[in-house]
């Protein structure tokens, strides 16, 4: 569905992302893991249409829309969520879940009706006339989540959206991702919490220092010995082994 | 208080005032309601793209004085009939708003880089419009008196007064179509946040290309009714930064991105302006004194204007969270 | 055509214009770099420091180079009172409410100006006046010659002041990174206000300079203050280098297009270079901050 190919970024001389690929399967939950300042928000700026690459590529649906501007990927079909919430803070949640909504409907009442159904979906249904200012992070985030669905999208970049949230909210919120998938929304998420990842990613990619360094089913990636050393250092694998030798 | 209750209580106003100057009212004060008309509406237009879009201008005078001037030209010059002339005004007005917004928003401009570069365009049109022949150079332009209905002129002053209220009705009601529209909600949705507003399918130049096109179109047919109720233009009129600044102070001390502010902000103001300068016996400035101290007080404590302040007194008596102080 | 001698002198008399300008222009540019605010009420102070030199001139006798050395001081108070008391609380750091708070200033000081002086213009006169400078065979100004030599030393003062002294350091601490110059125990209400002085004291300077051959009125400010935007624009919103290069560029452009096309329509240079540049290149010529 998604092919992002041999994509390049530099601001003033620093490589952020440097020849990363990425594909994502029709119908799959695809996982972008890596240590902090890998370069995962950028790359992911740049399959939504916010940075434009230096080098590379990106392919949805046969179709190139690497210069394509973000509002014509969100016609696409190709919706995000931002790491740090944007909420419209003055308006109240229904009315920030329409504004996504208007993308398929012009009618007022109709986009007004979606926006409470989103919300129930994602366990906003109190809150539909509360300011999203006065959400807790948690709600943001929830909110994130429903504007994005809004647009009934066919490909949906999560960056972050558990972040910041308790056990118990992340428990509240996995089944939720779990359920916009078996709707058919293909789905590419940034997420650093191990166990969400193991619990829902058939595959996952790994970025240090701007490289894919490696990428394939969640338990294999896990024991790969380039990514344990690119989140604990240099040699960390080696300890590990030698730790693991000892003890048995 | 509900959308439509505010919309209801400015039409009340509205009809009442009118009835008032059907009645009868001294000279003066009929001269004041008139021009808290004009300002209302060159507020209601400002605050399409200032209130709702975010965008504020500095410059509005560019879109007030281009209506103004078509008007008067097509008249005076070439003897066209002074609703056509209108008409023109505010066709001319909106391209001007196009035209500024063009380049403004291709170049991403906005907040302070907006509000000067606004003020910038408006200036330039004064210098010209100062020193060319055909807008009568310094010593200005008159519209001949006619006063007939034809003309858009009236020996009764009060039948011009009645229009003008129809033209303010014509903008509240555009104003609550636009909160409740697709249009007006990407509007507001990019004014609170435009990265958020293109995540989700917003276009926003267009939206902004519009929201300034429909403002630059209303404060232009502002322009156009101030010539054919004072027949008199000159550049530092037409073009001049006291407009925008009425402009700016109205719906935003009436409450900016509200139905009703521009109208309570132009009242209020120019009402108080009045007060002031008989209070004083007529000190030159002292009116304009008031409204940046009233700025000031509003910017600091009520960010939503009057407007804001009395639905959240009203929320906080029906024990409602009050809404949090939006960035305009 | 105009002979070689009139355009020099006309570029001559522009660059001396033009450090005025700047001088003006280095209190806005110091007051972006660091509160990354437009001051609206820039100009309305140039007024007030104006006419405080009038004042000095017509009821006490003193001379306008002199009085510099006592209303410098006096908008220096203001400067700092404005920004602590009224713009800093009232604005809730908001870009948008700092924007219209000192839009709102600027037209209370204005038309308290226009109340307390009327509309009149007023100016001083000094026997220096229409004294010239030889310099070869053109025929310099005096007054315009010694504001000359005075912006250039206040810019190196001022760059002095920023660069060698404890509040200089503050006032760059908190202009790059603020949260951290807080944590660090600088006190931040107090460099923004002290800062905003600074800016504000050099108006003083600048209309110490102008009055001898200027005149005021209560919109006399307002007048300069599209000019001193243009050259910040130009020279990069917040640069110091790039507000005495912009300036004297202004100074000569509009020198050049007065000569061309007459004093009201000369104006309209300064206007369209300040709308180019907004579109083309924001971040001015010197500016690195987007």
């Amino acid at each position: 569905m998604l092919k992002a190919h041999n994509l390049t970024k530099r601001f003033f001389g620093l490589v952020a992302v440097d020849n990363a690929s990425i594909d994502v399967p029709e119908g799959s939950i695809t996982g972008l893991i890596g240590p902090n300042g890998a370069g995962k928000t950028t790359l992911f700026a740049m399959i939504a249409g916010f940075s434009p690459p230096n080098e590379g590529r990106v392919v949805f649906q046969g179709d190139d829309i690497t210069t394509e501007k973000p509002h014509l990927r969100a016609r696409r079909g190709l919706a995000r969520t931002f790491q740090i919430v944007q909420p419209f803070a003055g308006l109240n949640v229904r009315d920030n879940i329409a504004v996504g909504a208007y993308l398929h409907t012009k009618d007022p009442t109709e986009a007004k009706r979606r926006a409470t159904e989103v919300a129930e979906k994602v366990g906003l249904g109190r809150e539909l006339d509360k300011l999203a200012s006065g959400l807790t992070i948690a709600g943001r985030k929830r909110l994130e989540l429903a504007r994005a669905l809004a647009t009934r999208p066919k490909l949906l970049l999560l960056d972050e959206v558990l972040a910041g949230l308790n056990p118990s909210e992340i428990r509240d919120v996995l089944p939720i991702i779990r359920k916009i998938r078996e709707e058919g929304v293909t789905i590419l998420m940034i997420e650093h919490i191990m166990q969400a990842v193991m619990n829902l990613c058939d595959s996952v990619y790994v970025l240090s220092q701007g490289k894919m360094i490696a990428s394939g089913e969640p338990k294999v990636v896990c024991t790969d010995p380039a990514v344990i050393e690119a989140y604990l250092g240099h040699g960390a694998a080696a300890r590990m082994q030698a730790e693991g030798a000892a003890h048995a | 208080m509900t959308k439509n209750f505010e919309l209801i209580l400015a039409l009340a106003f509205l009809a009442l005032l009118a009835v008032l100057a059907l009645v009868g009212l001294p000279g003066n004060i009929l001269n004041l309601f008139i021009f808290m008309m004009i300002v209302a509406l060159t507020a209601q237009g400002w605050n399409m793209l200032g209130g709702y879009g975010g965008l504020s201008s500095f410059g509005h005078a560019a879109f007030f004085g281009t209506g103004a001037y078509t008007t008067t030209i097509l008249q005076t010059t070439f003897g066209i009939n002074a609703w056509i002339g209108l008409v023109c005004g505010v066709a001319l007005g909106a391209l001007v708003g196009a035209l500024i917004g063009f380049l403004s928003f291709r170049a991403g401009l906005k907040g302070s880089y907006f509000a000067l570069i606004t003020l910038a365009f408006a200036e330039v049109l004064r210098i010209l419009a100062n020193s060319w022949d055909f807008t009568g150079g310094a010593s200005g332009m008159m519209v001949s008196l006619k006063n007939s209905f034809w003309d858009l002129q009236f020996a009764d002053r009060r039948y011009f007064f009645l229009i003008l209220v129809v033209f303010v009705v014509l903008g509240l009601f555009l104003t609550r179509w636009l909160e409740r529209s697709a249009f007006g909600a990407y509007l507001i949705a990019l004014r609170e946040n435009d990265q958020a507003a293109q995540a989700l399918g917003v276009d926003i130049f267009r939206i902004k290309m519009q929201a300034i096109t429909l403002s630059a179109a209303i404060t232009s047919l502002a322009g156009c009714l101030y010539v054919q109720n004072f027949l008199f233009i000159d550049a530092n009129v037409a073009y001049g930064s006291w407009i925008s600044i009425e402009a700016l102070f109205a719906a935003i001390v009436g409450g900016a991105g509200t139905i009703a502010g521009p109208l309570i902000g132009s009242v209020l103001l120019l009402g108080l302006g009045e007060i002031t300068k008989s209070f004083s016996g007529g000190i030159p400035g002292i009116d304009l004194v008031v409204f940046g101290i009233i700025l000031v007080l509003c910017v600091a404590f009520a960010p939503n204007g009057v407007r804001g302040y009395v639905a959240d007194l009203y929320r906080r008596r029906m024990n409602r969270p009050p809404s949090s102080p939006k960035i305009v | 055509m105009y002979s070689p001698i009139i355009i020099f002198e006309a570029l001559a008399n522009g660059l001396m214009l033009g450090a005025v300008y700047a001088l003006i222009a280095l209190g806005l540019t110091l007051i972006y770099g660091v509160l990354h605010i437009v001051n609206f009420a820039h100009g309305a102070l140039l007024t007030v420091a104006m006419y405080a030199i009038w004042l000095a001139f017509e009821k006490f006798g003193l001379d306008p180079y002199l009085a510099i050395l006592i209303v410098t001081p006096l908008m220096f108070a203001l400067g700092y009172a404005l920004q602590r008391f009224i713009i800093g609380p009232s604005s809730h750091g908001s870009d948008n409410g700092i924007l219209l708070v000192t839009l709102g200033l600027s037209i209370v000081i204005q038309n308290l100006l226009l109340a307390g002086f009327s509309s009149d213009t007023l100016t001083i006169a000094t026997d220096y006046a229409f004294g010239v400078v030889p310099i070869g065979p053109l025929l310099l100004s005096l007054p315009r010659v010694i504001g000359l030599g005075v912006s250039l030393l206040t810019a190196l003062l001022l760059w002095f002041v920023l660069n060698r002294t404890d509040i200089g350091k503050a006032i760059r601490a908190v202009a790059k990174e603020r949260l951290g110059a807080s944590l660090v125990g600088i006190n931040v209400a107090h460099v923004y206000a002290m800062t905003f002085a600074l800016g504000t004291a050099c108006l003083a300077i600048a209309a110490g300079l102008l009055m001898p051959t200027f005149y005021v009125s209560p919109t006399t400010g307002a007048a300069f203050v599209l000019v001193a935007f243009t050259i910040v624009v130009l020279g990069g919103m917040g640069s110091i280098l790039g507000a005495l290069i912009g300036g004297l560029l202004i100074g000569v452009v509009e020198a050049v297009f007065s000569l061309f096309l007459g004093d009201s329509l000369g104006q309209i240079g300064i206007f369209l270079i300040f709308i180019l540049v907004l579109l083309v290149k924001p971040t001015g010529l010197f500016g690195a901050r987007g």
